[in-house]
């Protein structure tokens, strides 16, 4: 079956099995390696991308349900040499260890802090009516989604905070 | 995963025609569906995916309630402006489940129709009269740890996971359904089916039905909150968890509902714990009254067991942060 989707800016035609999840799609059909594969099952964030500029895992969704989505991938983010603040603070801040869920993670990040700029409440705001503010603890809960086998959350924590405060510009 | 037909409807007469054959479905999100066909757990022949049909808005009825669309997402939802006004309840439990990412595709109709989070019923190699009626249970005598201790039965004990579900029912949502023979409203309460000698079905729902939409009715005002206990502090399904809405009078209770989660097959609310609550003054004692009542009919099953005493003290925090006493 044919899909048309936008994938960092460019259109792609896909010609494959509905079964194909956005995931499969993006690593075996498009080559797109940088989104990675952990558990296919929701539940580790590896494969978040961001899909109309929403994070998303894309292992529980297929790519046929995307016909004209917009979808942004790690590669679209930024590439050497011209890397996201995000991506470069990851660097700065040693915000990982094997590299695996890295992708994951800032793609997450990167419509987290959306969320946040818009207001979007979490578990741990006290008052689900007010402005958030971007706490340690903010951070940790709205992550909770993308898991690291190395456990580098300390400096995954501090990569995101200096972010928000315009450490990387 | 099994091989399916896939149709992306136009209109919801199409998406309830096509999805009335056997084995059809309809996919919202997909986050609870694509990860039971991907254990063939699920196996629909026709995949009906609804995500074009027009129902994504959230809007004020005349009865000066919410009427909320089948498709919004539980993010959209959760973040509501009026929604987190005047039913925080509400946001709070969603905020409360899964993961930014799965809340960003979980829709209103797919997470009340979301399936246990039973390892026997995922779990294709053990007998689940859920999965596959006349197998037996797995979980008797197994595994109970995330299992029910109200409103089983002996063929099933498997608890309905949905955090905004509770919500929905402490706030005394309708569900409304489209039909072969049109459109009809149906009380969250009476939605959901208790398991009996047919676990397998779970709602009231006939085969193409479509949920249409979330009502609500008028906010309920007073203090509201969601108070969950898991065995991680986020992205993990609740072993209890109490919603609780409370308008005070003084130091009385005015009004009052609860509704738990974690605890039944599905979201279980039991008036006469709120009337034993009901215009009386806050004491720790009626706390512990209003608990007796609801864990009248307990049950453990074993590794369970420990919900009897946490859901006595979950609920009555949750009755201390609403009632600002004790
Ligand atoms: C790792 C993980 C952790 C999670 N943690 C939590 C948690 O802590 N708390 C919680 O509450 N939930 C949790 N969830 C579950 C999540 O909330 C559900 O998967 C989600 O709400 C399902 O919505 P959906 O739109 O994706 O449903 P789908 O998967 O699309 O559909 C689910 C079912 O509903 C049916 N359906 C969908 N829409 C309609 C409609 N309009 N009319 C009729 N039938 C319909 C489908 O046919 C299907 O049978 C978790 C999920 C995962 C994967
Ligand atoms: S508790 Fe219900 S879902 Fe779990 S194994 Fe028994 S019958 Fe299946
Ligand atoms: S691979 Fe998608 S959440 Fe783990
Ligand atoms: S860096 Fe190894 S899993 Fe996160």
């Amino acid at each position: 079956m044919r899909t048309d989707l936008s994938i960092n800016g460019e259109h792609f035609s896909l010609e494959a099995d509905p079964r194909t999840t956005l995931l499969d799609a993006l690593r075996h059909h498009l080559h797109l390696t940088g989104t990675k594969k952990g558990c296919d099952h929701g539940q580790c964030g590896a494969c978040t991308v961001l899909v109309n500029g929403r994070r998303i895992n894309s292992c529980l969704t297929l790519a046929c349900m995307h016909d004209g989505d917009a979808i942004t991938t790690i590669e679209g983010l930024g590439v050497p040499g011209q890397l996201s603040p995000l991506q470069e603070a990851f660097v700065e801040f040693d915000g990982y260890q094997c590299g695996y869920c890295t992708p994951g993670q800032i793609c997450s990040a990167t419509a987290m802090l959306d969320e946040v700029k818009a207001g979007w409440p979490s578990h741990v705001t006290e008052d689900v009516n007010d402005m958030p503010k971007l706490t340690e603890a903010e951070i940790a809960e709205r992550m909770s989604g993308n898991l690291c086998r190395c456990a580098c959350y300390p400096n995954i924590v501090d990569a995101i905070m200096d972010v928000a405060e315009g450490g990387h510009k | 995963m099994k091989a399916f037909d896939y149709v992306r409807a136009p209109s919801p007469a199409e998406a309830r025609a096509a999805a009335r054959g056997a084995g059809a479905a309809f996919i919202a999100g997909g986050t609870n569906l694509l990860d039971l066909m991907k254990l063939e757990v699920m196996a629909p022949a026709t995949l009906v995916d609804i995500n074009r049909l027009d129902m994504k808005t959230i809007e004020t009825t005349d009865e000066a309630g919410m009427a909320i669309g089948a498709l919004v997402t539980n993010s959209d939802l959760a973040v509501d402006p009026t929604i987190r006004e005047h039913y925080p309840v509400l946001t709070k439990a969603i905020v409360a489940g899964a993961s930014g990412q799965l809340r960003n595709k979980a829709t209103t109709g797919g997470n009340l129709l979301q399936r246990t989070r039973c390892p026997y019923f995922y779990d294709t190699s053990q007998p689940c009269n859920k999965r596959e009626p006349g197998t037996g249970c797995g979980a008797i005598g197994g595994f109970t740890r995330m299992h029910a201790i109200l409103g089983g039965s002996d063929h099933c004990i498997a608890t309905h996971p949905s955090d905004m579900a509770v919500a929905l029912m402490a706030l005394g949502a309708d569900v409304e359904i489209e039909g072969e023979s049109g459109m009809r409203r149906v009380p969250l309460d009476e939605f959901y089916r208790l398991p009996g000698d047919t676990p397998h079905i779970e709602t009231v729902l006939e085969p193409g039905d479509l949920i249409t939409r979330v009502i609500l009715p008028p906010s309920p005002g007073g203090r509201q909150t969601y108070r969950k206990v898991r065995d991680r502090a986020s992205y993990a399904f609740a072993l209890v968890s109490v919603a609780a809405v409370v308008v005070m009078d003084g130091d009385v209770i005015d009004e009052v509902a609860l509704s738990f989660g974690g605890l039944a097959p599905k979201p279980w609310r039991d008036f006469a714990v709120e009337d034993v609550l009901t215009a009386k003054p806050v004491t720790p004692d009626l706390f512990d009254e209003a608990a007796d009542v609801l864990l009248a009919n307990a049950a453990g099953a074993g590794e369970n067991d420990f919900k009897i005493p946490l859901v006595r003290r979950t609920l009555a925090a949750a009755l201390a942060d609403v009632t600002g006493g004790f």
